[in-house]
């Protein structure tokens, strides 16, 4: 009985020396979003009316792209819609060869991760820059993010130290993160520079106003938009927030909960392209209608991609992102994989004791581990039950539902106690792994309520 | 007051002196008691493997056991919730679901209903409080460190009415301890480490006991602790509410 995430959440554990550190590192994160969470005494409030203001313009969306997309079309923006990855990829790489782009500078965005953009580009002969640093240097080590908001912190400054040795011509044997940090923006600085065009994702679009808000804590978003001509920003449909005042509440959430900073170093606001340049933004569908029709799941759409779920998730402490078999972990990316294809991400269901921490940390109350216990429920009907557990709730089942022979069984278990070492503990047993086996008692409840009630009977008390 | 006493199978089989201690505390509180004699497993552990179907003819079960009592009673957190929570939306549009309803595990019991503001006996040790999630963020036993709350916790106020006793909790007061059903075998070595670094936080209080309203997560501490020859002492909670009687 195991999964593809236990088995690596396994070696994980057995082989990283960084396992530990791993799990300290993001209690710290958690720490510090509790200390953010409980300085505001309209924290819960806030919750709540994020929660509220999702929930309606999720289901509400059709009226508020019509109204983002007004907006930014009067104020020059040129608008794209994209269906899907395939579609949204072929836009952007029309609009650069339209304008003869060989160099796209890019801060972080997740929405192009999930399309498989930057792949896609580099096959068409584009090259394409991360300038958020922990992306850039998962770029240059040919790996993907381990968090969604922090996502090379599994790097040491040893291996990054080695890295710009090789790609930036560092100093040899020289890991200190401010030296480090210095090569890489100097690197950066020429990217920028020689970039025909620059892309950012989007935190949140304003329907009101149209604008782009993106939020970052190295500027790079700025960066990447104001050297370039041309200014591309990839958004997923569920970005909207109606107006200014609601999006003051995310912006109070936000990096509280992402960071347990009271609020990203930049917050950028796009309205309109540069004098001389051009801005697009591609809304991007890829699926996310489709999650609209689910009534267990629509909302996931809710989430507004602040990785706490996985700073509080014990699990995804405990077994590292590259854990799970989706791009993104912890228990929302344990959703949005069933979401994306649930016969294919299926294996990353077990990663939850339903603790439900996840859900208290949510700031905007997305119900992840309910859904996880609903998604659990499906396996079967999708064939991606495990086996094992399936004949031991049915077998459960039937047990305890005939109280005789659950009778016998309970007066037969101390047998067990007594088993040979081999029997119990071996690889059939995922108990046996680093436990001993609890020890039935001679006497179970049942036995033993039956003895009461007779001396009671006798005694004339019932 | 017509209380039914629903003791768990796991409970029933590996711990029957929960139950025996619940069943006397609850008698010394003069209560009208009641084990009804058919009762087996309120069906959570097929749940949470993903065969919560398996679950609804023992759903079934218990409403036809239970529904008469005033309340149903019952030493463990995590099953309380499981019936309060998910009986009733298994059971939609099959069958009322009033027993569910009026479940409850026997700390929010003495506390919130029967308020009580002593008890008999004394235990003169020092133990850490287990904070078991179900009872945290489900029964909300205790605020759940995540929210921005006053801060409270039901079994401390029930233990700090014992002579004697000395109450702390772990770092990380109310971290999963990584038992989850049948996550213990799913995910072994997650599962594991979770309860190492738990046991580990538990003994650096420097107590005695571990103790908490959830034998599941003490049976799977325990099993821990055995294994890496720890010797820290496990005990349910309403063992030590009920000491001396």
């Amino acid at each position: 009985m195991s999964t593809l995430h236990s088995k690596a959440a396994q070696r994980f554990l057995e082989t990283n020396k960084n396992a530990r550190w791993h799990d300290d590192t993001f209690w710290v994160l958690r720490a510090k979003r509790d200390v953010m969470a409980h300085e505001l005494d309209e924290w819960e409030r806030l919750r709540d009316v994020a929660c509220a203001i999702k929930r309606h313009t999720v289901t509400h969306l059709d009226r508020y792209l019509e109204q983002f997309v007004g907006n930014a079309e009067r104020n020059g923006i040129h608008v794209h819609w994209a269906k899907d990855a395939e579609e949204f990829n072929q836009t952007v790489l029309s609009m650069l060869r339209k304008q003869g782009v060989k160099k796209m500078v890019k801060s972080k965005s997740m929405l192009t991760e999930e399309c498989g953009m930057n792949p896609y580009l580099e096959s068409h002969g584009i090259d394409v820059v991360e300038t958020d640093l922990g992306e850039r240097i998962l770029q240059l080590m040919h790996k993907r993010p381990c968090h969604i908001v922090v996502p090379a912190v599994h790097i040491t400054q040893e291996e990054v130290g080695h890295l710009f040795e090789e790609k930036l011509g560092s100093e040899k044997g020289n890991y200190d993160p401010t030296y480090l940090t210095y090569q890489a923006r100097l690197s950066l600085r020429d990217e920028f520079m020689t970039a025909g065009a620059g892309m950012t994702g989007a935190n949140f679009g304003v329907a009101e106003t149209g604008d782009v808000v993106v939020c970052t804590n190295e500027g790079n978003a700025d960066m990447s938009t104001s050297m370039p001509k041309l200014q591309i920003v990839a958004m997923g449909l569920e970005k909207i927030v109606p107006d200014y005042k609601s999006l003051a509440v995310f912006q109070r959430l936000l990096c509280r909960a992402a960071t347990g900073q009271p609020t990203t170093s930049f917050t950028s606001h796009f309205r309109k392209a540069r004098p001389g340049a051009e801005m697009h933004i591609i809304l991007v569908d890829n699926g996310r209608t489709d999650i609209i029709g689910e009534p267990e799941h629509w909302e996931t759409l809710k989430c507004i991609r602040c990785g706490s779920c996985m700073n509080t998730c014990p699990v995804y402490r405990r077994s590292g992102g590259y854990s799970y078999t989706y791009f993104i972990p912890g228990p929302i990316g344990i959703n949005l994989g069933m979401l994306k294809d649930k016969v294919r991400y299926a294996d990353n269901v077990s990663a939850c004791t339903l603790c439900c921490s996840c859900d208290n940390v949510c700031p905007v109350k997305v119900n992840l581990s309910e859904q996880i216990y609903c998604w659990r429920q499906g396996l079967d009907s999708i064939g991606k039950a495990d086996l094992v557990k399936k004949s031991m709730s049915l077998g459960m089942k039937y047990l305890f539902n005939h109280p005789q022979m659950y009778d016998t069984a309970l007066k037969f278990a101390p047998i067990t106690n007594h088993l040979p070492h081999v029997l119990m503990y071996n690889k059939l047993n995922g108990w046996g792994y680093g436990h001993e086996m609890p020890v039935f008692k001679k006497q179970p409840f049942h036995e033993i309520a039956r003895n009461i009630l007779k001396d009671e009977d006798k005694k004339g008390n019932i | 007051m017509k209380i039914g006493l629903f003791i768990p199978c796991y409970v029933d089989a590996l711990y029957p002196e929960v139950g025996v201690a619940a069943y006397k505390l609850l008698k010394h509180l003069q209560l009208d008691v009641t084990y009804p004699m058919n009762q087996t497993c309120c069906g959570q552990p097929m749940a949470n493997a993903g065969f919560e179907r398996e679950a609804v003819s023992l759903a079934g079960r218990y409403e036809d056991m239970f529904q008469t009592f005033d309340y149903v009673v019952a030493p463990s957190a995590s099953c309380t919730a499981f019936v309060r929570f998910n009986y009733p939306r298994l059971m939609k549009g099959k069958q009322r679901c009033e027993a569910a309803e009026k479940t409850m595990d026997i700390c929010e019991f003495l506390h919130d209903v029967l308020r009580v503001t002593s008890l008999p006996g004394k235990f003169p040790h020092k133990v850490s409080l287990h904070n078991s999630c179900h009872g945290v963020r489900e029964l909300g036993l205790s605020s759940p460190s995540e929210c921005n709350m006053p801060k409270f916790n039901k079994i401390k106020d029930l233990l700090s009415l014992v002579e004697g006793i000395t109450v702390v909790e772990p770092e990380r007061v109310d971290e999963c301890c990584g038992f989850g059903g049948m996550f213990s075998i799913e995910e072994p070595a997650v599962s594991t480490r979770m309860g190492t670094d738990k046991l580990e936080r538990h003994i650096d209080t420097g107590a005695e006991f571990i103790t908490g309203p959830d034998s599941s997560c003490l049976m799977h501490l325990e099993g821990v602790a055995r294994r890496l020859k720890k010797d820290i002492k496990f005990i349910h909670v309403v063992q030590i509410l009920a000491a001396g009687l």
